[in-house]
């Protein structure tokens, strides 16, 4: 048993990786993540590495259920993602990629809050260079608003946890609750990285402008950290569950239009991201359960995906819905691990999201929320819609594009075959992974209701999808995307969605135009006053200098004599 | 024996070893024997460090001419602080001077160059140590008129006219402070700062004593750059030779703000007196503002050298904010602030230095791509940079951390959301730096440039560390600086 943070296995790691070469780096990058695995499977719970650091005690390793959970789940998701990115040459990348890792996993086992922000904005400047690397104008323009936004969060988080130190005189890591002012200035810390409704716009603006191997790490780490914070700061904190419900419906809303597939991904990642909250928000056995269960699977199923659409643009350099569609001919390896990706987020039985998104839903069901089991039921429909069928269709099916690039690189392949054969095997043993839940499950998720409403919503939706196809109403490219949301303008009220789904798109690009126009004059007034030849910036007279010093002097004797009188 | 004359000693070193430099006229020597003078003045302040801390205040009679009369070096906690920020900053830049100054100076200039240094270095020791009004005055113009040639003395044609202005300003406000000083001694009849700090209670509402406080309050704030008379500073900064931006950003202004401690807390009676004057209010309004109108200004900047210049400007607003809350928290924020801050700005210059060096240049465009040519010193401004921000594991953090701790304290919640905006402001003009360095190609300049020499690193390197282990251990920094405050408040002196 070595009692040493895991975390830091992979940070420490990571700054050997330049100095090594072809396939010793390889080896040494696989090696990491196994070796942190080997000692956090060796370790019983407790705390077991504190240092002391101005003062304070930190408890850098506190090993409980609820941290073990994230911890194997995010070393898998490491591994999966070295495996695919080995083809990959810059060094940066694989640096940054195994230190973003490093530093989420040292945040999960944190046991005090400055250890948690420490590592919080670890995360934050580590994961930019995945962005970065693209070298894109776009990706530096994205890249710089996500870290603007992260470090916002991390800045947050200080700020909460000196006020909760001054208060309480305690750092340690435990429920924070939203009771005083510290636990909110928190919970909008973790509110940004989990892509809270209107917190949430640097996911879909970042995500996809990462490089194609970037995005699979980033859609593991960072809201997932989130999520297990959450967990384990605001537990049952019943706001939670609003905003999580809001948050599985409204970016179904937003996929509608989008025609970048890995965007597309982006917002079902949110919707997702969700489920996961109002489990949080519930905050029972069962709901806690679940949104572990549900990010684990999660964090499989989501990787794979964003890893077969990745390899799409590997290959042909687009992500874009109009421009691909009839790769299964050349990528048909590729193209059913993409399948297998989307049965699990549209939750067909047998696949993992099946198993852990029942969990949620029978959670929210057991404590009579039936709005919000609703509202998850209609987001389910959403997500297997617009993702799980989306997709797959439009990049490997639909209307031949005429592209025939080469099936994915061996290691990608490799990285998806494993992450694949995870997504089955947990839907098929769902035992295994209820053996690591932070509590006892006695929870059967194959149960005749379950899986018969289940494919009962599958059925209807993939028929819908079917028919709409076939009877030609779904025309090419751009524009059937919009009538493939008829489906729901016909059950739920045509009009009036179509009214809510333009009103928002609306509101949201006329705000968002309205706010980039103020920024921008704001700038300009900056630069005016500001910048090298602005009034503050510029070289003055010395006469002037000595102006200022005339007038500080008059105005200190007055202030001074003011004080007699 | 030589323990008993630690505070004479530590001006005599220096102060003997400028002439000699002079003297002997020749680039190498003169900087052997500024290397020995510092580091001797180093050991000297770690000497007497230990000496206050094993008995208390020394008083040390200069020439055996008991105060008030004769001038009296009279150490405490306080400026035994400073004086090793001062002498531990130098004895870490010169070794690193040689390089620089060699590949710019023929021999005779060499010689000058370390001559003013040492002058400098004896007025701020000075300043820092002695007990006596008058003196202060004398020794702040023996730093500053050194440092007016140091500054000339630059590669740009434009150091001229920085140093000119500061040669007016500096001037002004020298004057401004022997007008206060004089103002005191016409009204207590003594210039020894003991002494006055036992008379001046009785009189202290007078017009006079008021009168000298706002002369002082000018005079110190043009010296330690207090918004808005820091217009001098980021010329002279910017356009002086390296080793001169990073003893000065270093030592200078920190100086600056330890007379003010002392008029505001020591000699006008603590805490109840520097509550019952505007000062408080009036110091937070110029901090803040300073943070942020520098800060702004920083950002866009094309000349890295300004651009740290402004952000010096920004840096001293925080100490000043410390200052401004009279607690004990806040003082320790303030003094903690000032040590950090040297080292880490010092260091920032120091590593800038190793740049144009080798570039010749401070644009931003040119140094693009600079990341892969100079990877140990750009990644040494990165780390610095990030201390500026005050990201965890840094010294700057422990900076943020009592400030914010200082604001909470007096309840002022909104002080903690602006310095925390303040520090995204930091983010942002470091992330130019490093968007520039790491994320664009090479410029034209920066294709041939070979990483710095190590005799420049290494110097450069030790602040680093520094930065880093202060970060973690705060034993010295927050230690010192908690009785340091507490002695301020109490007036004991």
């Amino acid at each position: 048993m070595i009692e040493f943070p895991p975390g830091l296995i992979l940070i420490l790691g990571a700054l050997l990786v330049p100095f090594l070469r072809g396939p010793l780096r390889a080896i040494w990058m696989l090696a990491l993540p196994v070796a942190a695995f080997a000692v956090l499977y060796s370790l019983p719970e407790g705390d077991h590495f504190a240092i002391s650091a101005f003062g304070q005690q930190l408890e850098l390793l506190r090993v409980d259920g609820l941290s073990k959970v994230f911890g194997y789940v995010f070393l898998v998701a490491i591994f999966l993602g070295v495996i695919y990115a080995l083809h990959v040459r810059a060094v940066e990348e694989h640096v940054s990629g195994l230190i973003y890792a490093g530093a989420a996993i040292g945040a999960v086992f944190a046991g005090d809050l400055v250890t948690l922000f420490v590592y919080w904005e670890l995360t934050a400047i580590s994961s930019v260079f995945l962005i970065l690397t693209r070298r894109t104008p776009e990706a530096l323009a994205a890249s710089m608003r996500y870290l603007i936004i992260q470090v916002g969060s991390g800045v947050l988080l200080l700020a909460g946890l000196i006020v909760i130190w001054h208060e309480t005189g305690s750092i340690a890591f435990e429920h924070i609750g939203i009771e005083s002012a510290g636990g909110v200035l928190i919970l909008l810390a973790f509110g940004i990285k989990a892509a809270f409704p209107l917190l949430h716009n640097w996911l879909q603006d970042a995500y996809p402008q990462s490089t194609p191997t970037g995005t699979v790490l980033l859609s593991a780490f960072t809201t997932k950290l989130a999520i297990y914070a959450l967990a384990r700061g605001y537990a049952g904190t019943e706001e939670l569950i609003w905003i999580g419900a809001i948050m599985t419906v409204f970016p179904i809303f937003f996929a509608v239009i989008e025609n970048d597939l890995r965007r597309v991904l982006v917002y079902s990642l949110n919707n997702q991201l969700g489920f996961m909250v109002v489990g949080v928000g519930i905050g029972t056995e069962l709901a806690l359960n679940g949104a572990a269960a549900h990010a684990v699977t999660h964090i499989l199923y989501k990787a794979l995906l964003f890893m077969s659409i990745g390899a799409v643009l590997h290959r042909t350099g687009t992500a874009l819905a109009s421009e691909l569609g009839g790769l299964f001919k050349s990528m048909p390896v590729t193209a059913v691990f993409c399948a297998i990706g989307s049965a699990s987020i549209a939750a067909v039985p047998l696949f993992s999201g099946f198993v852990s998104k029942s969990m949620i839903l029978s959670a929210a069901a057991h404590e009579g929320l039936y709005g919000v089991w609703l509202t998850m039921l209609f987001a389910s429909a959403g997500v297997l819609v617009y993702s799980g069928i989306k997709v797959p269709y439009f990049a490997f099916f639909a209307e031949d594009s005429g592209k025939r690039p080469q099936e994915a690189p061996m290691n990608m392949l490799v990285a998806m075959a494993l992450a694949a054969a995870l997504c089955i095997g947990i839907g098929v043993w769902p035992s295994a992974l209820f053996a690591i839940l932070p509590f006892d499950v006695d929870y059967v998720p194959y149960t005749d209701s379950h899986v018969l409403s289940q494919v009962q919503l599958l059925v209807f939706s993939v028929l819908a999808f079917v028919v709409l196809l076939r009877s030609g109403l779904y025309p090419k490219q751009l524009r059937s995307i919009n009538l493939d949301t008829d489906w729901f303008y016909l059950r739920l009220g045509r009009s009036f969605l179509q009214f809510a789904t333009r009103a928002a798109e609306n509101m949201h690009s006329d705000a968002y135009d309205l706010v980039v126009r103020r920024a921008k004059r704001f700038v300009e007034q900056l630069y005016r006053h500001h910048g090298p030849h602005g009034i503050i910036a510029r070289t003055w007279p010395t006469g002037s200098m000595v102006l200022w010093v005339a007038i500080l002097l008059v105005t200190y004797l007055a202030l001074y004599f003011i004080d007699i009188f | 024996m030589i323990a008993a004359h630690l505070p004479a000693l530590q001006v005599v070193i220096p102060l003997l070893a400028a002439p000699l430099c002079a003297i002997l006229r020749r680039g190498t020597i003169a900087w052997v024997i500024a290397v020995v003078a510092n580091w001797l003045a180093f050991a000297v302040s770690i000497g007497l460090l230990f000496r206050v801390l094993d008995e208390g205040v020394i008083s040390y009679a200069m020439g055996g001419w008991a105060p008030p009369i004769g001038i009296e070096y009279r150490v405490d906690l306080i400026n035994v602080f400073v004086l090793l920020v001062v002498s531990g900053v130098g004895a870490v830049i010169i070794p690193f001077a040689r390089a620089g100054t060699a590949a710019r100076f023929d021999s005779t200039n060499q010689a000058w160059f370390y001559t003013m240094y040492l002058l400098a270095l004896t007025g701020l020791l000075g300043v820092t140590i002695t007990g006596d009004a008058f003196n202060i005055f004398v020794f702040l113009e023996v730093s500053s008129l050194a440092s007016y040639v140091m500054i000339a003395m630059g590669r740009d044609k434009r150091s001229l006219t920085a140093a000119y202005q500061y040669l007016i300003m500096g001037t002004v406000g020298a004057t401004f402070i022997v007008i206060g000083v004089g103002l005191l001694w016409a009204m207590t009849g003594t210039l020894n700062l003991y002494d006055l700090a036992q008379r001046i209670p009785d009189i202290e509402n007078t017009r006079p004593v008021l009168a000298a406080l706002a002369f002082l309050t000018v005079g110190i704030s043009l010296k330690l750059a207090l918004f808005p008379l820091h217009l001098w500073l980021p010329n002279a900064y910017a356009y002086a030779p390296a080793v001169a931006s990073a003893f000065l950003a270093g030592t200078a202004t920190k100086v600056g703000i330890y007379l003010l401690l002392r008029f505001f807390f020591t000699v006008f009676g603590g805490e109840g007196f520097f509550l019952s004057t505007p000062l408080p209010e009036v110091f937070l309004v110029l901090s803040v503002v300073a943070i942020f109108a520098a800060s702004t200004v920083a950002v866009f900047q094309n000349n890295l050298k300004r651009m740290f210049a402004y952000s010096s400007v920004a840096q001293i607003g925080f100490i000043t904010l410390g200052i401004s809350y009279a607690t004990e928290t806040g003082l320790t924020a303030a003094l903690v602030h000032l040590m950090n801050h040297a080292i880490m700005k010092a260091g920032i210059f120091m590593l800038l230095g190793c740049v144009i060096y080798r570039l010749a240049s401070m644009r931003i465009d040119d140094l693009a791509g600079i990341g892969r040519k100079m990877p140990f010193t750009t990644a040494g401004i990165v780390i610095l940079g990030l201390g500026l921000l005050g990201v965890p594991g840094t010294s700057g953090f422990i900076s943020k951390w009592w400030l914010v701790l200082a604001a909470l304290e007096n309840g002022q919640w909104w002080l903690v959301a602006l310095i925390v905006i303040a520090s995204l402001i930091t983010m942002v003009y470091v992330g130019r730096f490093v968007e520039a360095a790491y994320f664009r190609e090479p410029s034209e300049k920066a294709m041939n440039v070979r990483e710095a020499p190590l005799a420049m690193l290494i110097p450069s390197y030790v602040l680093v560390a520094a930065t880093i282990y202060l970060g973690f251990d705060t034993t010295w920094s927050v230690g010192l600086a908690l009785d340091a405050a507490a002695s301020l408040l109490s007036a004991a002196y």
